[in-house]
């Protein structure tokens, strides 16, 4: 059952992200890279990552897309239709799908065995989470559910505090980088117009 | 698979769901073909705009702002994103996550108190 | 099992009176199929009558008895609404995208009733309990943007590409304080799951979120975000008949305008069970005297004293317009919502009573001082420059 539920949502995601490189619109393309989306979320949630699977609808398929489509309605879309293909692009695309696919395979490679929920030594985790200053953690394993979202947090913000702060330094440049280009072109239409 | 994953009944419910419109479309496409005169005509068909007759392409090219506010948008919902499993896990945080979050959310407001300053965020 | 229990779990037991007609392998899919049907046909009815009410109480708002014809009191009002949509003509312009036209409404009312499977309407009634109830309710609720994108899309027609992008930007405006607001209360319970928050709120009244600092500032932001999303007036700009005709609505007829009218309702019902989840106890009672009432009683009470407070709302204030819609989602709700989060830590680590003072001095501060800065910001004398959307 599980490899069938596999097959499906990787079909759902490679069927429309073959539909977003193929199709004519651009919003079409849109459209179909939010669904595509979707199925990649249904995959993480099959994997038991949930976090990711949600954040990947919420993030991704909300946010993302909906930025998106605002580029898109600043662009002249008939002219969009009507252009050829680049054979530049696609010959670098095509080099990206190669080196994507021996990254996979390097990275399958260097897996050994398979580490899932069920093979984690609950009693063990138990005992070093109300050890330390986990007590909410230790409750959920003691309930057979994982935590995934507490043990994120703890991981994140205990110990890569300072990997938070380059993230943050890294979103504050992207909002300032952003907002000023953003103005210079506007301060450009403005001045033509 | 005695115990299927509680996720399942989103997949469950999603085709329900999908159903549920499905049925009284079919019943009114099937009343339509069977009882109702069939008068297609041009102007009946024409996209409405005042009365008139439609001028130009009706897909627009949208002003700056709307990309602005969207950029904006994301880089908050990331915050949040971040926000959320410190939210989970702050009762059994100490002191010094705590305030490397409060020094993460601070950078990310200063980049909205910025835009903010500069007008960036007024509507026009 | 005591009568009251019983009347208090009937829908569950129900349920597995139903389920145990089938084999063992079966039934945990009958029972999510019985889930997903009660939980359609509880809402959509729910729907019929908040359409009634909405009528009625706005008629009496502006002065006029409201339908009065079909049936005693126009009681069966929605059902005649109901077969007029189902034969109406259903016209399609020969200019649309003929798939996205097809796909919007359908599109935007699966996720409209997904959200409900992460609410709990009583004890032990929720359909889907996972750990990551509340963030799974936003990552569904934030995708009926991008049907509501089709929908002005697919119409081909300028007035619906113009009010679906309005609609698509002020949600999304509005959606950062929601999220924001719901962080409060994730902070005070270390919990996603809606059955731990709600649990986490037992023993009355002032137990409840919503009776403490933090809760109370989080409420407000969350309902009038709430209004916001759900596009409902005063909040109503992408729908605005004047300017816009009826925004992504105006190529939609027949069923399938019906079908965007009840993912509206059915938007700001699962909206506000939300709230009430979160700040209002869900299905608790208010005193512990009061147990014996059912608990999905409760929940269901408190659910339509929301719907009165909107049909209230939309029939006395005035529509915003698009710069203070803007202004106030982020130069007021947002930076309210970020501090109510810091002033929340506070709450859980300090144990009360030296919190009170420091948030009530804090927000009154902050919303003092951001209120005249929006107030600065209003363009006042002069002349009014008109420009039309470019």
């Amino acid at each position: 059952m599980p490899s069938f539920i596999f097959y499906l949502f990787a079909l759902v995601t490679l069927g429309f992200g073959l539909l977003v490189v193929t199709a004519r619109n651009p919003v079409t393309s849109a459209l179909s890279l939010a669904s595509s989306f979707v199925g990649l979320a249904a995959l993480f949630i099959s994997l038991d990552a949930y976090f990711i699977g949600i954040i990947q609808i919420l993030v991704y398929a909300g946010a993302v897309m909906v930025l998106f489509l605002f580029i898109i309605m600043l662009m002249d879309i008939k002219a969009e239709e009507g252009k050829k293909t680049n054979n530049g692009a696609l010959v670098g695309g095509c080099l990206l799908a190669v080196l994507l696919v021996l990254q996979v395979i390097m990275v399958s490679g260097a897996f050994h065995g398979e580490r899932t929920v069920g093979d984690l030594d609950t009693a063990a985790a138990i005992g070093k989470a109300a050890g330390t200053e986990l007590p909410t953690i230790a409750n959920d394993l003691r309930e057979g559910s994982l935590p995934d979202t507490k043990l994120m947090g703890y991981a994140l913000f205990d110990r890569y505090g300072f990997h938070l702060q380059v993230v943050g330094l890294l979103l504050l440049v992207g909002t300032v980088g952003v907002v000023m280009l953003s103005k210079r072109d506007t301060a450009a239409k403005e001045a033509g117009n | 698979m005695d115990n299927p994953s509680p996720y399942w009944f989103l997949v469950v419910f999603g085709a329900v769901a999908l159903v549920f419109p499905l049925i009284p479309l079919g019943l009114a496409r099937l009343w339509f073909l069977v009882f109702s005169p069939q008068k297609p005509s041009k102007e009946k068909n024409a996209v409405y705009e005042c009365g008139l007759e439609s001028k130009g392409d009706s897909w627009l090219q949208m002003k700056v702002h709307y990309y602005l506010y969207a950029i904006v948008f994301l880089i908050v919902d990331v915050e949040a994103v971040f926000l959320i499993p410190f939210a989970a896990a702050y009762a059994s945080l100490p002191i010094g996550a705590i305030v490397a979050m409060l020094f993460f959310v601070l950078l990310v407001a200063e980049g909205l108190v910025w835009a903010w300053g500069r007008g960036f965020l007024e509507w026009k | 099992m005591t009568l009251v229990e019983r009347i208090d779990q009937a829908p569950l037991l129900l349920q597995r009176w139903a389920v145990s007609f089938f084999p063992a392998l079966l039934q945990p899919w009958v029972a999510m199929l019985i889930s997903a049907a009660a939980i359609i046909g509880v809402f959509a009815s729910l729907f019929a009558l908040s359409t009634l009410a909405e009528r009625k109480g706005l008629g009496r708002i502006q002065n006029r008895p409201g339908p009065n014809r079909v049936g005693p009191f126009g009681m069966l009002q929605p059902l005649a609404d109901g077969i007029k949509m189902l034969i109406k003509e259903d016209i399609v312009p020969l200019r649309a995208d003929k798939v996205l036209h097809f796909l919007a409404p359908i599109a935007l009312i699966v996720p409209s009733l997904l959200v409900y499977s992460v609410l709990p309407i009583g004890r032990n009634l929720i359909a889907m309990q996972c750990q990551l109830g509340v963030l799974l309710f936003f990552a569904i609720g934030a995708s009926t943007e991008l049907s509501i994108f089709m929908a002005g899309w697919g119409s081909h027609n300028k007035y619906s590409l113009l009010g679906s992008i309005r609609a698509i930007a002020q949600m999304i405006s509005y959606e950062l304080p929601m999220v924001l607001a719901a962080v409060t209360v994730i902070l005070a319970t270390s919990s996603l799951d809606t059955v731990n928050i709600v649990e986490a709120q037992a023993g009355g009244f002032w137990a409840w979120h919503a009776f403490t600092p933090w809760g109370a500032i989080a409420l407000l932001t969350f309902f009038i975000c709430a209004l916001a999303e759900s596009n409902r007036a005063p909040f109503d700009l992408p729908e605005a008949e004047s300017e816009l005709i009826a925004g992504h609505l105006t190529e939609y007829s027949g069923f399938k305008y019906a079908l965007f009218f009840m993912a509206e309702y059915l938007g700001m019902m699962a909206i506000s069970g939300m709230a009430i989840t979160l700040f209002l106890g869900g299905w608790q009672a208010p005193l512990p005297i009061l147990n014996f009432i059912p608990s999905w009683m409760w929940f269901f009470g408190k659910l339509a004293c929301f719907v009165v407070l909107f049909i209230w709302i939309r029939g006395t204030l005035p529509r915003l317009r698009a710069d203070q819609l803007m202004n106030l989602a982020w130069k007021f709700l947002l930076p309210i919502a970020l501090l109510n989060i810091g002033l929340a830590g506070l709450w859980v680590k300090s144990s009360g009573w030296i919190a009170w003072p420091i948030s009530v001095i804090l927000l009154g501060l902050a919303i003092v001082g951001l209120g005249r800065l929006l107030r600065g910001s209003r363009p006042r004398g002069g002349k009014r420059i008109y420009r039309y959307a470019d």
